[in-house]
């Protein structure tokens, strides 16, 4: 195929695979910490989205500013949820937990179905189709703050885990958790700090998806799949892992979309997703086998 | 199998087949009916999600499958209904088996297995969503063809005794399969897989048959819908809807207990209906009362109502008794 068309796929792919990785980044962390993997992360952005949506819509808030907004209100949520609903119903048993997260997106995807139709609503911004001219071809201005949008939480999250008492915390309960809770470390408070900060990033990714894309109560679902191939993809629990997976997974996809057609580019993921469980479940990047 | 096995099924499929001649409403027997085939595709998760600890999220693989190839024989290759009902149990059944070599060969376990299957259940329902032989996004609709030749019933009480009759034969499968030395292995594996393997038993092949007879199940509930509605679609088939309600009835009524399957579909069914009364049309509330219950039922009874009933039980019969009951089992 023609590079004219070939590199501006893949260009795009990387603007939207970076969105990817900040919805699997909040994945891998709370994977690295509790070692089991949230059935919820999808309906949280769902629930964040329509949030973005009606802040907007309601109260005119531009999606970009709703972000100091929705970071706070989804980390609290996540905190609540961790600690008053997955952990105290789950009895610390892996089997359990996914019963439960699994319950929680049944719960609050259908709970946005009952509250809002199974319609598709989309924002209306001044600026969702600017593009800026970049090495011969236009690129989109909101999917470009998007990516710069996805670098700088992951760098603020690398600073918080290596630089930060929490951080370190939240590492010692990744490492060894009876360990840490022999020295002093609240276990529960770490989990679900972790959880938070997990939903905090599905706010956030939520926040920078909404000027460019469409929200209905099936929408976390596309992109759960999609994260959940990032994350087995980079390794579980690897923050690098979950950066470059999703720029892959975002390539990968853009790139099958442009050869098989829209429907059929999924598969390009799925088929991805099911040869990397199968063959290499620790990941391309990850460290336990 | 024993005769204090077998009596429960047979007195619980008896009453249940006399309901028809008792009521003779509509609206009660296609609640029935709709509760059984939760009861079949239930059961078939239990044999390996309650029996085996191994949680698929992805059962709408072996439905799909089955419904599919139930419709397709019939509507495009010419076959009777009965024999294509067959292949297509057979069909879930051999997916289940390659998903099963796949998954259980690389050792995948837990949350790992529980996002392949999801992801399997996915690949197939896209695939179905496209391809010609589905009928794509039109569907597959079988022709109404009424006679118990092709499978189809003027009544539901005909439907009901053919759904019961499924749900008889898989009650009593897995009644044999908990009181064989198979359904001993599998349970050693859900409990400690390592201490398992350890002993001698060859987890992987227990994994594997827990898997294919689960998925024949299913599959044959699917096969049910196609012949009851007659009518698919990807979304129907392979949509996630199923896995998630496969997993709920065992789970609510006791996940790796023969009755488990049943108790939770009726309740799981009967808790949608009160939805449905409350909210008219609106769509939703039905699944967000699935989801609490899920929720509260992993929380507060993990061995679900059967284990509710059976704590009842110890608590109301003297312990003589059950010391007398316990040396008879």
């Amino acid at each position: 195929m023609h590079l004219n068309i070939l590199f501006p796929a893949i260009i795009n792919g990387l603007l939207m695979g970076a969105i990817y990785a900040l919805i699997a980044l909040g994945l891998t962390l709370v994977y690295g910490v509790l070692h089991i993997i949230n059935f919820a992360h999808g309906a949280l952005l769902t629930a964040a989205l329509f949030a973005a949506f009606f802040l907007h819509k309601l109260f005119g808030i531009d999606p970009y500013l709703a972000v100091f907004i929705l970071v706070p209100a989804f980390f609290t949520l996540g905190y609540g949820l961790q600690r008053f609903v997955v952990g105290p119903a789950s009895h610390g048993n892996d089997g359990n937990i996914l019963l439960v997260t699994l319950g929680l997106a049944v719960v609050i995807e259908n709970m946005l179905l009952y509250a809002f139709r199974a319609d598709t609503r989309t924002i209306d911004v001044k600026y969702a189709f600017d593009v800026v001219p970049f090495a011969g071809m236009f690129l989109s201005v909101p999917r470009l703050a998007g990516f710069a949008g996805a670098v700088v939480v992951a760098l603020l999250l690398w600073l918080l885990l290596t630089r930060t008492d929490t951080g370190k915390a939240i590492r010692a309960v990744a490492k060894e958790k009876l360990g840490a809770q022999l020295s002093g470390i609240d276990v529960a408070h770490i989990y679900a700090v972790t959880f938070g900060l997990g939903a905090a990033c599905v706010a956030i990714a939520a926040c920078l998806l909404i000027p460019t894309y469409y929200v209905n109560p099936n929408v976390g679902n596309a992109f759960v799949l999609i994260a959940f191939t990032t994350v087995v993809l980079g390794g579980m629990g690897s923050i690098p892992g979950a950066l470059i997976g999703g720029l892959f997974v975002g390539v990968v996809e853009s790139l099958s979309g442009l050869y098989l057609g829209e429907s059929l580019g999924q598969i390009g993921i799925f088929v991805m997703f099911i040869l990397v469980l199968l063959f290499r479940p620790s990941g391309l990047l990850g460290e336990r086998a | 199998m024993s005769r204090a096995g077998i009596l429960p099924i047979v007195a619980a499929v008896f009453a249940l087949a006399c309901i028809p001649f008792l009521i003779n409403s509509n609206a009660v027997l296609n609640f029935l009916v709709t509760a059984l085939l939760l009861t079949l595709a239930g059961q078939g998760w239990n044999v390996l999600g309650g029996f085996g600890g191994q949680y698929s999220f992805g059962h709408a693989a072996f439905f799909g499958t089955g419904a599919y190839v139930t419709a397709i024989l019939q509507v495009r290759y010419g076959f009777n209904a009965w024999p294509a009902f067959g292949i297509g149990i057979v069909a879930g059944a051999a997916v289940g088996a390659v998903i099963g070599i796949l998954t259980f060969r690389s050792g995948l376990r837990g949350s790992y297995f529980a996002l392949v299957t999801l992801a399997f259940a996915e690949v197939l329902r896209i695939i179905a969503s496209v391809a010609p032989i589905t009928g794509a996004g039109v569907g597959t609709l079988i022709k109404l063809d009424l006679g118990a030749r092709a499978l189809q019933f003027q009544s539901r009480a005909a439907f009901y005794w053919f759904i019961l009759a499924l749900v008889a034969i898989a009650l009593v499968i897995t009644k044999l399969i908990e009181q064989s030395r198979f359904g001993a292995w599998l349970v050693a594996v859900r409990e400690n897989e390592d201490a398992a393997r350890a002993l001698g038993v060859d987890a992987t092949r227990v994994k594997l048959g827990a898997m294919t007879i689960s998925a024949a199940m299913t599959a044959a509930a699917g096969c049910f819908y196609a012949q009851y509605f007659l009518f698919l679609d990807a979304a129907i088939a392979y949509g996630p809807w199923i896995s998630v309600e496969a997993l709920l009835a065992p789970i609510i009524g006791g996940a790796g207990t023969v009755f488990g399957p049943l108790l939770g579909a009726l309740m799981v069914k009967t808790l949608g209906e009160a939805a449905k009364h409350v909210t008219g049309d609106v769509p939703g509330l039905d699944l967000v009362l699935y989801g609490v219950v899920l929720i509260l039922v992993v929380g507060f009874a993990p061995r679900g109502v059967a284990g509710v009933i059976a704590r009842c039980r110890a608590w109301l019969t003297p312990p003589a008794k059950l010391a007398r009951e316990a040396a008879h089992d």
